[in-house]
């Protein structure tokens, strides 16, 4: 039995004819930061939503504290409580204000009073720097302050896990550092993390394991240091070239 | 800077202005078109004397009003029935339970076999049926089962106006709700029937208007209403201007609900929306 907080074994996926993921293998241990990086279409949205069991799998185990909750008849809704996850569109509620956003599920999920809610919604907007924004609304924000709502709104629940799914890719460049700077201090505080992400500079600099996706296959994986300078298989060599090549890297 | 800021404003001004202009003059030849040439028509002297006599007007108006207030408590009992029944069978439709799939053919049916037959028919048939079945007084009125017809039929259409509502809110929104740990009807209910409703709400208030409306086809068995009322009042001094009073009665309920419902929407829109297209 692994240590591991999070263990996949054998994952496969698919859509229709569409497999998308053919047995994955992974450990997440706790408090480090796990990205996965790989070509568009290799499957790293995917077994992001596999593991909050927004999809149900084919085939394998997910072990959350060596606890299979991928078996069918298990109840997510108390397993996602303890896995959060952030959306590359940010996905606020725009009918809901910054406050509601982030209060809806301690209050309705948890029970938590809503006085007491909004004092810690209040609390983790103060701490990434949003405190004014309580008030608003999603549309009058920007696509960086969307996000850290969102961020936001996944941490009230107190996640053990959160799972961030291209967090930066819908926004433009000059945003994306404020919301880096959200997960590195999420992982300064322990926080378990695995990220999809195209901001390869990001993921080596934050990693404690990397993951190369490859056509729903895990084809390389180690210490950002290793998989960055020395991939060991060619399709992660000529994945990481094409990246150096366009600059992202 | 001021200057180009002034010069601007200017010229929306003037832009404005000349818009107003516009609309007012067209608006006024049309209405003076019409005041002016109607009345010039070979036989408005009749016309005016049946349908738009002072004398009879002033005396069909009270008794068309009492017998409007039939009108507006069909409606109100009505109203909040067929919004619950059309939520509940759109919800019904739109859920993903492999359990409640009997139901799922239930509601189908129940919106096809109900939106294919006139309401009129409806009317006739469960006002006049279900009575028949010897259900004992006071649950035989005409007027109960006239309105079951028409919350029948109308939460049948009010059903897929949700549902359509609900199918436009993104398949995003509802995998955010349920990854924050809520239950699929926590979703429903918070996140995704919140957005659905708003957006639907004109169409709703359009079905709304007609149902206000329609509400005087129950005088078809029976009740007397404002429209029966202005039947009786029309057979009784060969005119028909209670029929135009009556047509006055029911815009004066439908114009300021349609007006009120659209500053709600424009409130609401204001209060959530960052930047606006002018």
């Amino acid at each position: 039995m692994s240590t591991a907080k999070i263990s996949l074994r054998g994952v496969h996926k698919a859509f229709g004819a569409n497999s998308v993921l053919n047995g994955i293998d992974m450990d997440i241990a706790e408090g480090t930061v796990v990205s996965l990086i790989g070509p568009s279409g290799s499957g790293k949205s995917t077994l992001l939503r596999c593991i909050n069991l927004l999809e149900p799998i084919d085939d394998g185990e997910i072990l959350l504290d060596g606890i299979d909750i991928s078996l069918p008849g298990f109840d997510a809704n108390p397993v996602r409580r303890r896995i959060g996850m952030v959306f590359q569109n940010f996905n606020l509620f725009p009918h809901m204000s910054v406050e509601d956003n982030i209060t809806l599920s301690p209050v309705r999920t948890l029970g938590v009073n809503k006085s007491l809610a909004r004092a810690k919604a209040v609390e983790l907007l103060e701490r990434f720097g949003l405190a004014d924004k309580v008030n608003a609304f999603p549309d009058q924000l920007s696509g960086g302050q969307q996000q850290r709502v969102a961020i936001i709104r996944a941490l009230a629940i107190e996640p053990e896990v959160l799972l961030l799914d291209e967090i930066t890719s819908s926004l433009d460049p000059e945003l994306v550092g404020e919301v880096l700077d959200v997960v590195r201090e999420l992982k300064t505080s322990g926080m378990t993390l695995v990220l999809a992400t195209h901001e390869m500079g990001f993921a080596r600099d934050i990693s404690d394991l990397v993951c190369v996706l490859y056509s729903g296959h895990i084809i390389e994986q180690g210490l950002p240091s290793q998989v960055f300078s020395a991939p060991q298989s060619e399709r992660a060599q000529q994945f990481l070239e094409r990246i150096i090549r366009a600059g992202r890297l | 800077m001021g200057t180009i800021t002034g010069r601007r404003a200017a010229y929306e001004r003037a832009r404005k202005r000349r818009s107003t202009v516009v609309a007012t003059v067209s608006s006024l030849a049309v209405v003076t078109a019409i005041v002016v040439l109607v009345p010039k028509m070979p036989r408005w002297d009749r016309v005016h004397e049946s349908f738009f006599n002072g004398e009879r007007f002033a005396h069909s108006l009270p008794r068309l009003l009492d017998a409007f207030v039939l009108d507006i408590k069909i409606f109100a009992w009505s109203m909040p029935a067929i919004v619950v029944l059309a939520l509940l069978v759109a919800i019904t439709r739109n859920s993903r339970s492999a359990a409640l799939f009997p139901l799922r053919i239930l509601t189908i049916a129940y919106t096809d076999i109900m939106r294919g037959v006139p309401i009129i028919l409806w009317i006739y048939l469960i006002g006049f049926g279900v009575p028949g079945l010897g259900i004992e007084r006071p649950w035989n009125s005409p007027l109960i089962w006239g309105s079951v017809a028409l919350v029948l039929t109308y939460a049948s259409y009010i059903a897929e106006v949700f549902r359509a509502g609900i199918e436009s809110v993104h398949e995003s929104q509802r995998a955010a709700a349920r990854s924050l740990g809520l239950s699929s009807w926590q979703t429903m209910r918070h996140v995704v029937l919140p957005q659905a409703i708003r957006r639907v709400i004109p169409p709703l208030m359009n079905d709304m208007v007609s149902l206000q409306k329609d509400v005087a086809l129950v005088s078809l068995i029976g009740p007397i209403e404002i429209l029966r009322q202005a039947g009786i009042d029309k057979s009784k001094f060969a005119n028909f201007t209670p029929y135009i009073a009556a047509a006055a009665i029911f815009l004066l309920i439908t114009i300021p609900l349609t007006r009120t419902t659209d500053w709600l929407i424009e409130r609401e829109r204001r209060r959530t929306t960052g930047t606006r297209i002018s």
